[in-house]
């Protein structure tokens, strides 16, 4: 059954979302979501910056063998990599613990509502 | 193994032409029974442009690997550690920590609040109309450039994989892959492209995957053993270090920083990526597919360092330079090296099949941008149907892909490098900061929008024009001109400042105030999910 791409605007229409926003609940995912994603956006711009900036000006520094033919640049570069999967994975579990169930507890709330005054459940899975 | 202690023989190469045809030959046939098999259930607008948001985050996450793993990528990165060394490394890196920009702060947000393009988002909540019109143009530009760098870089490679060196040899294979490109995205949308996609990718890494251990392998798995046979066979200790290619001047040290900014905001502002985050079903799963592809993505770059000082050592860079297709070949020339024609002909497969999935994705993407964005919002003012919509975008498909041709047999031979960075610095500058502002800025407004984004379009290729890469230099597209009074290659230092500041002054200076109902819908919208389609059901 194909989707009407229309339906989940014309759902969503009926709903106050300046309402939404103004409650405690949302400006809370709100906090949590900026709280983690900003500061973490920052430092790893930063770190970036750093180690692109020792590349491109301290070579000398960066050139320091440090096991067998490995120097500091290498270990560097590949910790950027490490640092990348770390940031990644620690998105993830913080999303799973503090910011989906909020979410979906909202999401529920609003497309609930819906069900009561349309007496047809919307949002994607309309006939 | 013939080859395996001896020296590479160029000349050798060509005896494998017909191994390398056959191989591809069985991807692309292999391919379009799936495409074909996919397309089946190709219905709506959502069918043809986001697969309809049917596939998973796994499946996603592989398929944007596959979409962001061009030949640039693994032929490009590659041959610039082989011969560069560390410079070369640090390009994968601003590749992958790019991906975290997508991770935090565009991803989830975009799958929450658009439909097809990444003009949806932009457009929610300012005025439909203008800022529609510039995203899509910044869109199309980003596309046409990445387009026409993969068309140009096919050419080159035939050179080297298939033994063709003519011009019109090269254009007949330009033909071809443009036309097997048309077929797959026209038949089997973005279904039949995801799906190129991810066997793609899958085919990709495996074959690094092999090709990694077995240098390792070689080198008893000791990395600083592979490192010192890179020294030896180079010549030069300074291979390890930073700054033999960027180190040169303090031009090239700033060239470097500019490149640094463009490449790592650049990824999270890419259209045709940015449109793969509308195939999955919910935003959950958009952020799989990030994670999924940050892993992929580091993986594959982890083993280009290695095959990068292994070509270098076992191959050598003499030898690479010297080979039709030039830095190009270190890979080719490394496969050839380990396993024989046979693994050569894997490895010139898939880096052919990555052309052809790349610029499948390039493609739909411009042509869902123009009949979703140009025909449906603006020529038709919303009211055309979803049919009509998905017909002209299958016509752009076509003209796409022509233009695509052309182009590329014009490219063809061209300095193609610096079209792919000029993507990335178009992506960063015209469309990073109006994403940011619009998601993240309540009081951000359309002139805002509008500023930001032709400033950041214009100035990004504006100082393209007038640098290094178009005249003045030895490489240059037009050797015997001198305009260039931008000294950078690359404009990203620039205009992606300029872009954010643009927008920030549009907005302080705009008397009119956008719609506070709309901005809390979007913002509702895109942190929880509410109303975003999810998948069709078939």
């Amino acid at each position: 059954m194909g989707n009407d791409a229309q339906s989940p605007d014309a759902a969503a229409a009926s709903v106050d979302f300046e309402q939404v926003q103004s409650t405690e609940q949302f400006q809370e995912l709100r906090k949590r979501h900026r709280s983690f994603v900003f500061p973490m956006a920052v430092a790893f711009l930063l770190w970036y910056f750093a180690y692109v900036l020792l590349a491109d000006y301290a070579v000398g520094f960066m050139s320091t063998k440090v096991w067998g033919n490995v120097n500091i640049g290498l270990i560097l570069g590949l910790l950027q990599f490490v640092s990348t999967f770390a940031i990644t994975g620690w998105y993830v579990s913080y999303s799973n613990r503090k910011l989906d169930p909020i979410a979906s507890e909202i999401r529920n709330e609003i497309e609930g509502h819906e069900f009561d005054k349309h007496g047809n459940r919307v949002g994607g899975a309309n006939k | 193994m013939i080859t395996i202690a001896t020296a590479v023989d160029v000349a050798a190469l060509k005896d494998t032409t017909l191994l390398n045809m056959g191989i591809f030959g069985l991807f692309v046939a292999v391919t379009m029974v799936i495409v074909f098999r996919a397309s089946r259930n190709n219905k709506t607008a959502a069918d043809y442009y986001a697969a309809g948001r049917s596939f998973t985050g796994s499946q996603n996450g592989t398929a944007i690997a596959g979409d962001y793993l061009s030949a640039a990528s693994f032929l490009g990165i590659t041959g610039a550690i082989a011969i560069n060394g560390y410079d070369g490394f640090m390009y994968s890196i601003g590749f992958l920590v790019a991906w975290l920009v997508a991770l935090l702060l565009v991803a989830e947000l975009l799958r929450n609040t658009g439909k097809f393009t990444m003009a949806d988002v932009l457009s929610f909540r300012l005025k439909q109309r203008p800022v529609r019109i510039a995203a899509a143009i910044s869109t199309l530009a980003v596309c046409f450039f990445y387009l026409l760098a993969q068309m140009a870089g096919a050419g080159s490679l035939i050179s080297l994989l298939l033994g063709i060196s003519d011009w019109g040899g090269q254009a007949l294979v330009i033909i071809v892959v443009g036309a097997l490109m048309i077929l797959y995205v026209l038949i089997g949308g973005m279904k039949g492209t995801t799906w190129v996609q991810i066997i793609k990718a899958v085919l990709l890494i495996a074959g690094a995957a092999v090709m990694t251990l077995w240098v390792l392998a070689i080198y008893g798995f000791n990395l600083s053993a592979l490192l010192g046979a890179a020294v030896d066979t180079a010549n030069n200790p300074a291979v390890l270090n930073p700054g033999l290619q960027y180190g040169k001047t303090e031009t090239s040290k700033l060239d470097f920083m500019s490149l640094g900014l463009a490449l790592v905001l650049g990824t999270a502002a890419l259209p045709h990526v940015l449109m793969r985050f509308y195939t999955v079903p919910t935003a959950k799963e958009a952020r799989k597919s990030v994670v999924w592809s940050i892993w992929l993505i580091g993986l594959f770059y982890l083993f280009t360092l290695v095959l990068g000082y292994g070509a270098a050592a076992l191959v050598g860079a003499d030898t690479i330079k010297s080979a039709p297709g030039g830095v190009n070949a270190a890979a080719p020339l490394l496969a050839f090296h380990l396993g024989g024609p046979l693994l050569l002909g894997f490895i010139s497969a898939v880096a052919f099949a990555t052309i052809l999935a790349v610029v499948a994705g390039l493609t739909i993407t411009a042509a869902a941008s123009f009949a979703h964005d140009i025909y449906a919002n603006v020529i038709a003012k919303g009211k055309a149907d979803a049919a009509t919509e998905v017909r002209v975008a299958r016509r752009t498909v076509v003209v796409i892909g022509v233009l695509a041709i052309l182009g590329g047999i014009l490219a063809n031979g061209q300095n193609v490098a610096f079209l792919v960075a000029l993507a990335f610095a178009v992506a960063a500058s015209a469309n990073l900061p109006t994403i940011i502002y619009s998601l993240f800025w309540r009081r951000f407004t359309t002139q805002g929008a509008v500023w930001s984004m032709y400033g950041g379009l214009g100035a990004a290729i504006i100082l393209i024009i007038f640098s290094p890469v178009v005249s003045g230099g030895a490489t240059s597209m037009i050797k015997d001109a001198h305009f260039a009074i931008f000294p950078l290659s690359n404009p990203g230092i620039v205009s992606i400042p300029l872009a954010f500041f643009l927008g920030w002054l549009g907005t302080v200076l705009d008397k009119n105030r956008e719609d506070p109902a709309k901005q809390a819908e979007m913002e509702v919208r895109s942190l929880t999910g509410v109303g975003a389609e999810k998948a069709v059901n078939h």
